[in-house]
């Protein structure tokens, strides 16, 4: 009878000190959430209706009139223009050739390994640098690819100042880094799918290997597919080291992120940028939805 | 389309393999998939043998023969001797090992107590944080730039490797990623080390930690290569050479080198190219598990 009474606040004392504990142990990573997240994420939103420069004497409240600005400005448009353009290459291309390598490696066993590291190789370089190299390779007198093009009896082309190559090549040195990335996500995929589905299929019928692929690999896939093109899209809406690298925005290349960078931290209009970056977040915002409801869907079918 | 659906037909002959009996079909398949992925292959590594090429010939040999990617002279000495001349690289990569060694160090020591307070320990406020974490992961770094830079000038740091460093102090996908791990650990572990008077600390670092080492080991490696490569953050808050890291070394000595000699040029892309190269190629397996487990997210 004393004992159990006396356990009771001796739990009570246990459970007090786990969450003084926990408290502390959480402490200075909720410090830094506030101070590097929350915190400038608020001042950022403030900042987007305000005409803020570094040096200015003065601040002021302009409501949404850096908004509206962003909307009638032709190098903001452009930006934004370009930057879709290059998801709209790198997305379905980054997906699609992915998935392909992706499929052939899988059945690989002896060379498996092999083409594994080429294909993952550009993903690990420092893009900077790799980026010096392509503008090597493209280059219209010196370079292989024009080398080779006018061997073939083709004209040169100039990749990097012609307007209408430039965002194409951008999205393909793009690709050159994300398709290993991607490969390894679905070779991910590919392993976890159960090999009696496969059998299960053929005793339906499905013995063809388009069909196998349509009826057990592409449904079993498709929250991996999802998921990759979520992180393919953010990845190449971000696009910012290529642009700087090979154009510093010249010849019309301007991209979201590099248009943030010119008038954030070259022209210090802090201002206008924190508007340009709150249009930003939105974007990073709805990718994320679309990979929060696809979080959901998994969780609902396995 | 063929080759694309190889894949589940090739598995099935390895299973129950009979080389002899391979039907013309399949041996067309193979072919067709081998020709599919070498030229996939000489792709992914034209970039990396152009440059090592271009590394190791002489100026003239660029100029004359474009397409020849095996040197006919050997002039490595001189360019790799002109890239360190023109630009320090190596003061770079020492600038990018302590900035890396800085970043993952305070991201463990703070992202590993704290994912175990939310594994494991209920406290005050911990639903708030875990919400703080998960909408953490949606907000990259270009988003509180703006801020963290002006604040950084207010207080006199820009230039310092502490401005490179302080905005990834914080990593949520550690907290994240760690906290899902810890999940799988026994409880009934922790509490038998609680009875037997263990502190907590030391349950955690000598129990719970060592568990969690490949998740660990996984993240330290996306850490490093997204901050060895980082170019957006390093170009905000540094303007002196004698900090840059890697990437914002290079931009400088592309701007310098542009067009004059392609030699030195992409004899110091290998330079900056071939630590992580290296990396990748010793520890492959950790990569490779670092993106699945990205993959959880």
């Amino acid at each position: 009878m004393t004992s159990a009474l006396n356990i009771q606040p001796a739990a009570a004392a246990r459970r007090r000190r786990i969450a003084a504990l926990g408290a502390l142990f959480a402490a200075p990573a909720a410090v830094l959430i506030v101070a590097i997240l929350v915190v400038p994420v608020c001042m950022l939103l403030a900042l987007s209706f305000t005409d803020y420069e570094i040096g200015a004497i003065a601040i002021r409240w302009v409501g949404t009139a850096n908004f509206e600005r962003a909307i009638t400005d032709p190098v903001f448009r452009r930006a934004i223009a370009n930057t879709l353009l290059y998801v709209a290459i790198v997305l379905p291309g980054g997906v699609a050739l992915g998935l392909l390598f992706a499929l052939l490696i899988h059945a690989r066993t002896r060379t498996r390994g092999f083409y594994e590291v080429v294909y993952f190789l550009p993903v690990t370089t420092t893009l900077i640098a790799m980026a010096a190299v392509w503008q090597f390779l493209l280059h219209p007198r010196l370079g292989p690819v024009n080398a080779a093009l006018k061997a073939l009896g083709f004209s040169e082309q100039a990749f990097i100042s012609d307007p209408k190559l430039l965002l194409p090549t951008l999205a393909a040195i793009g690709l050159w880094q994300v398709v290993g990335f991607n490969m390894v996500l679905f070779l991910a995929g590919l392993s976890a799918i159960p090999r009696d589905l496969y059998d299960a299929a053929a005793v339906d019928g499905a013995g063809g290997a388009v069909d196998r692929f349509l009826t057990v690999t592409w449904p079993m896939l498709a929250p991996t597919t999802l998921f990759v093109a979520v992180t393919t899209s953010i990845t190449a809406f971000k696009v910012f080291d290529t642009v700087a690298a090979l154009t510093q925005g010249k010849y019309g290349s301007e991209v979201l992120l590099y248009a943030i960078y010119l008038e954030g931290f070259q022209y210090f209009k802090m201002g206008y940028a924190a508007a340009l970056t709150v249009v930003f977040l939105a974007f990073m915002l709805a990718f994320s939805l679309v990979q929060a409801f696809q979080l959901d869907r998994r969780v609902h079918y396995s | 389309m063929t080759s694309l659906a190889v894949a589940p037909s090739e598995a099935e002959q390895s299973a129950a393999p009979r080389p002899g009996h391979l039907s013309l079909g399949k041996a067309f398949a193979l072919v067709a998939t081998h020709a599919v992925l070498v030229v996939g292959a000489v792709v992914m590594l034209l970039p990396f043998v152009w440059m090592f090429a271009t590394a190791v010939r002489p100026p003239s040999e660029i100029l004359a023969h474009p397409l020849d990617p095996f040197p006919r002279a050997f002039h490595g000495v001189e360019n790799f001797t002109q890239a360190l001349k023109t630009a320090p690289l190596l003061k770079f990569m020492a600038n990018g090992v302590i900035v890396c060694a800085g970043i993952l160090i305070v991201q463990l020591l703070v992202a590993i107590p704290a994912a175990y307070a939310l594994a494991k320990l209920s406290f005050p406020g911990r639903s708030l944080l875990f919400g703080l974490v998960i909408a953490g992961l949606c907000i990259p770094i270009q988003v509180p730039a703006l801020p963290l830079y002006i604040a950084l000038a207010n207080l006199g740091l820009l230039d310092t490797y502490f401005a490179m460093m302080v905005p990834f102090f914080i990593s949520v996908f550690a907290i994240f990623l760690f906290r899902q791990t810890f999940k799988t650990f026994p409880d009934e572990i922790i509490q038998a080390a609680r009875v037997d008077g263990v502190g907590e600390i030391e349950i955690l670092w000598r129990i719970v930690v060592p568990s969690a080492w490949p998740a660990i080991a996984a993240f330290s490696v996306f850490s490093v290569v997204a901050h060895w490569n980082d170019l957006y953050w390093p170009m905000i808050v540094i303007q002196r050479l004698e900090y840059a890291p890697p990437p914002l070394g290079m931009l400088f000595f592309t701007g310098t080198e542009s067009g004059a000699n392609y030699g030195s040029l992409m004899a110091g892309a290998t330079i900056i190219t071939l630590p992580l190269v290296v990396l990748f190629l010793i520890a492959r397996r950790r990569f490779v598990q670092g993106i699945t487990m990205t993959g959880i997210k």
